[in-house]
């Protein structure tokens, strides 16, 4: 059933109407068949945010090839449209056919952020679905949750059918199959799907499983039926390059973020930054080849029509041969000379710049590069090796190109962080600030600064985050002593969205009361600084009778259980720990890509390995070596000799 | 070389934006490889001059988008070949945007915005009937001056709106509410459905508007800017393929 009816008439009374209507180059045409299993794919943010989203866009493709599925799309309907559909007693409905949400079979959305889970409900909510599990009847949606977040699902463990952990190229459509077989039977009962579910390898079914509280700390997290395993372990593909998707990436009829062509050229990193959840989990490295990254690109950008590409990954300038790609992607006749090429997270230093100086022959307007911290002791501690002169290099390779503005990106409230680290930043942007005075009349500088929120499966999992008050006043010990400091401009992450997201990334399944607390007193798009609301949550914690500091700020010990225990992203969690122990030490660890294994786990055991085309480093700086690697790949990289500290010693 | 482009816009896209409509321009008339010709300077973009704009939400029958063709460039359309571009183009482009008509014009061409004087529109006004708009139709008509005070860029503006009348006539009742015809003048600033509906009935909601006709006056005779195909005022084919 379409209820474009009567929300047609509601279009006129909101803002941005064209988030609603679909009709985007690249949208299937659904065919909803009893015997197929339908998906409604949400984001749980905003149409703007939502549709670029390539993991969500992957998976509607996958499940539209299959003869037993079916996929649709939706996003939050922003606060106006909320308000309209609630008025007219309009439910969720899906931006492609206008179906209501209910006559689908599953609604699952993408976790990328702990602050749309609130989102997560309202949709649900929306759909006319009960919002916990525990409430659903059989014909009820199945609510399913996949991405970074869903590493810790136990704060909305409450309120989804089923989890899935890691890649989810092939587990979509294990999960479509069982779902369509469930669907043709007649739904008969909800334990039946959530057993058949949990069968399948990378997907947990929460409510499966009991969580054992002992004096208000938790025990174990173990399964009460036998159809689940007692470990579930995230699925990762093998070879990116069997999957080149999305083939046909959707193009809005209006304006959205990232709002150009998305080649994904690797997957996982291994660079080792200890403070990133993305480098934890998406291991191993997994390199499209080359050719396939030109082909994609080449026909993206015929059929799309964009004239920018930007070559996606956790850090693209480790792509083998990138040079070449790229240059390739510039001087493609076919494409007519008119295309740029983005390269997002830049590797701070010299040769990287040298790459997008030669993509970027118009509009350069600024680069972003992300120190992380301040000091080469505070950097050592979180493993991102870039030395000062690497920085200095690629700043000055940037001006001297005719960039004006840099953006330095820093955490803040990382372990071990002293007021020095702090002041490093206001150092080193100075310093930047000093190279651009040699080239420009006005160089400017933006410093942003984030909180940091310790994530599941990351060697600072154990580490209790800064309390809003440290936080806040870091920003301002770094805020004043740039005040004077007029080529530097200071933004900065609000220290109390930092404390609702570090609630949430290790927290348990006690949360549940309160993300429903939050949810119901109004609490949704809590991800948007002009909605977001303290007060909403430190209520919602008091009432549920929890604190702050048991979830947020406390520090972990070795052998307490962590809530994330029972799922595995493969890393060892002695791995973990040692990690841990070496960063407090101020020891780095090199990239297991181009050096011998040190057993993490995610490889070993799986059957699976990096995936690159060369087996030496590409050029470019020192790469926490302290060699001149500007060359290129011929010096092996071997870290500088530490101080191991070994556990227990 | 530049070519003047007619088009219609109907159905689910009618609630894109004008900005909207010229990025979906950019990208088809990339895909279609049409040389278009691109400004000199530290950014250079593609010369296209559109017509007045339509606001979000309102259907067209009759929008109009001038091009700057690359002279220099080996693929440049001959004349003959224009009229294969038109359904190149609508393939191209989304369903609701339709290309229905394309001819060369002079370079030195008039902008559309400056050039168009009046536009005929469809208007559904929701929940009254027939009679009651006649009546409010009748007295705006009967008038000599229509002083109105409306914000123009931040600003309060107040002016004779009474010369933007040109015609006013009630079409018959839609089930929905009554629609009217209504053929407006556009210079010097033009008057918004919105207000021509708020000075016929204070609290009356606008229904489906759609704009019919663009004229020109080309040595005091009416005329469009590109003449549609015969009947291109109800568009049939385009509104089925985009409802």
């Amino acid at each position: 059933m379409t209820v474009w009816p009567q929300l047609e008439p509601l279009l006129g009374k909101v803002q941005k109407p064209a988030r609603y209507i679909g009709c985007e180059d690249g949208a299937q045409t659904p065919v909803h068949i009893p015997e197929a299993a339908a998906w409604l794919l949400g984001y749980p943010d905003t149409y703007e945010i939502g549709l670029p989203n390539q993991g969500l866009q992957i998976l509607y493709e996958i499940v539209n090839e299959r003869s037993d599925g079916v996929a649709e799309r939706t996003y939050a309907p922003w606060t106006d449209m909320e308000e309209q559909l609630r008025a007219n007693g309009i439910p969720l409905f899906s931006v492609d056919s206008h179906r209501a949400a209910a006559d689908f079979d599953i609604l699952a959305f993408n976790l990328s952020a702990e602050l749309t889970y609130t989102n997560v409900l309202n949709m649900v909510d929306l759909a006319g679905c009960p919002v916990r599990t525990a409430d659903r009847s059989a014909t009820d949606l199945l609510i399913g949750v996949g991405g970074h977040c869903t590493y810790n699902p136990e704060p909305i463990a409450d309120f989804v059918d089923f989890v899935v952990l890691g890649d989810g190229e092939e587990v979509v459509g294990e999960i479509t199959a069982v779902v369509a077989h469930w669907k043709v039977s007649g739904k008969q009962d909800r334990l039946e799907i959530h057993r058949a579910l949990a069968g399948i390898t990378g997907v947990y079914v929460p409510s499966l499983y009991d969580a054992i509280f002992n004096d208000g700390m938790l025990v174990e997290i173990v399964p009460n039926d036998p159809a689940a395993p007692a470990v579930v372990e995230k699925r990762t593909i093998a070879d990116l390059g069997e999957w080149p998707y999305p083939k046909n990436q959707l193009v809005p009829l209006t304006e959205v973020v990232h709002d150009r062509l998305n080649v994904e050229v690797f997957r996982g990193c291994t660079r080792g930054c200890r403070f990133c959840q993305a480098g934890m989990i998406t291991r191993p490295v997994r390199e499209r080849p080359a050719d396939q990254v030109r082909t994609m690109v080449a026909e993206g950008l015929k059929r799309t029509g964009y004239d920018e590409v930007a070559l996606t990954s956790l850090s693209t300038a480790d792509f083998s041969g990138i040079d070449q790609v790229v240059r390739d992607t510039v001087n493609d006749p076919d494409c007519g000379g008119q295309i740029s090429v983005s390269l997002p997270s830049l590797r701070v230093d010299a040769f990287t710049v040298g790459i997008a100086g030669e993509i970027q022959k118009a509009r350069r307007t600024g680069l972003t590069f992300a120190p992380e911290a301040g000091t080469w002791r505070m950097r050592q501690v979180i493993n991102k090796l870039i030395t000062e002169e690497d920085l200095y290099a690629a700043v000055r390779s940037a001006y001297s190109q005719g960039w004006r503005r840099m953006k330095l990106y820093f955490l803040t409230g990382l372990p071990t962080e002293t007021d020095e680290d702090t002041l490093g930043i206001a150092k080193l942007a100075r310093n930047c600030v000093a190279i651009g005075k040699e080239y420009h009349q006005n160089p400017s500088v933006t410093v942003s600064l984030g909180g940091f929120v310790p994530k599941p499966f990351t060697p600072f999992q154990w580490f209790g985050q800064n309390t809003r008050e440290e936080l806040q006043r870091k920003i301002y010990l770094l805020r004043d002593e740039l005040r004077r400091d007029h080529g530097i401009k200071l933004k900065w992450h609000d220290p109390k969205a930092t404390m609702a997201e570090g609630f949430m990334s290790r927290g348990d399944r006690r949360l549940g009361v309160v993300l429903e607390d939050v949810w119901r007193h109004g609490g949704t798009f809590q991800e948007w600084s002009e909605h977001f609301n303290l007060d909403l949550w430190t209520d919602a914690i008091e009432r549920a009778g929890l604190r702050e500091e048991d979830f947020v700020y406390r520090h972990r010990t070795e052998n307490e259980t962590l809530p994330w225990d029972h799922l595995s992203a493969g890393l060892h969690k002695d791995f973990l720990w040692q990690d841990w122990r070496d960063a407090l030490a101020e020891v780095g660890l090199e990239d297991c890509r181009w050096t011998p294994c040190y057993d993490c786990g995610a490889c070993t055991g799986y059957g699976i390995e990096h995936v690159v085309a060369s087996a030496v480093p590409p050029a470019g700086g020192s790469q926490g070596t302290g060699q001149n690697l500007a060359a290129g790949g011929e010096v092996p990289v071997v870290l500088l000799p530490g101080k191991p500290v070994r556990v227990g010693v | 070389m530049r070519i003047r482009v007619r088009f219609t816009k109907t159905g689910k896209i009618r609630w894109t934006s004008h900005r909207d409509v010229a990025r979906i321009w950019e990208r088809t008339i990339r895909r279609v490889r049409l040389p278009i010709a691109y400004s000199q300077g530290f950014s250079p973009h593609p010369k296209m001059h559109f017509g007045l704009a339509l606001s979000t939400g309102h259907e067209s029958v009759a929008e109009f988008l001038d091009l700057d063709l690359d002279e220099a460039s080996e693929v440049l359309p001959k004349s003959a070949d224009l009229v294969a571009l038109v359904p190149q183009l609508t393939s191209a482009l989304p369903v609701g945007l339709e290309v229905t008509a394309i001819s060369v014009i002079e370079s030195n061409a008039t902008s559309l915005q400056q050039a168009v004087e009046s536009c005929e529109w469809r208007i559904e006004i929701r929940g009254v009937q027939p009679a009651e708009v006649a009546e409010a139709i009748a007295g705006l008509l009967a008038v000599p001056e229509l002083m109105v005070t409306r914000q123009r860029k931040g600003k309060d503006v107040t002016d004779d709106v009474r010369p933007y009348l040109l015609e006013l006539a009630v079409v018959g009742f839609t089930g929905d509410g009554t629609e009217i015809d209504a053929h407006l003048a556009t210079q010097p600033r033009g008057l918004r459905i919105s207000e021509l509906i708020a000075m016929l009935g204070a609290g009356w909601e606008e229904g489906r508007v759609r704009r019919l006709n663009q004229w020109m006056l080309l040595d005091g005779a009416r005329c469009e800017p590109l003449a549609g195909p015969p009947g291109a005022t109800s568009a049939p084919h385009a509104s089925a393929r985009a409802s």
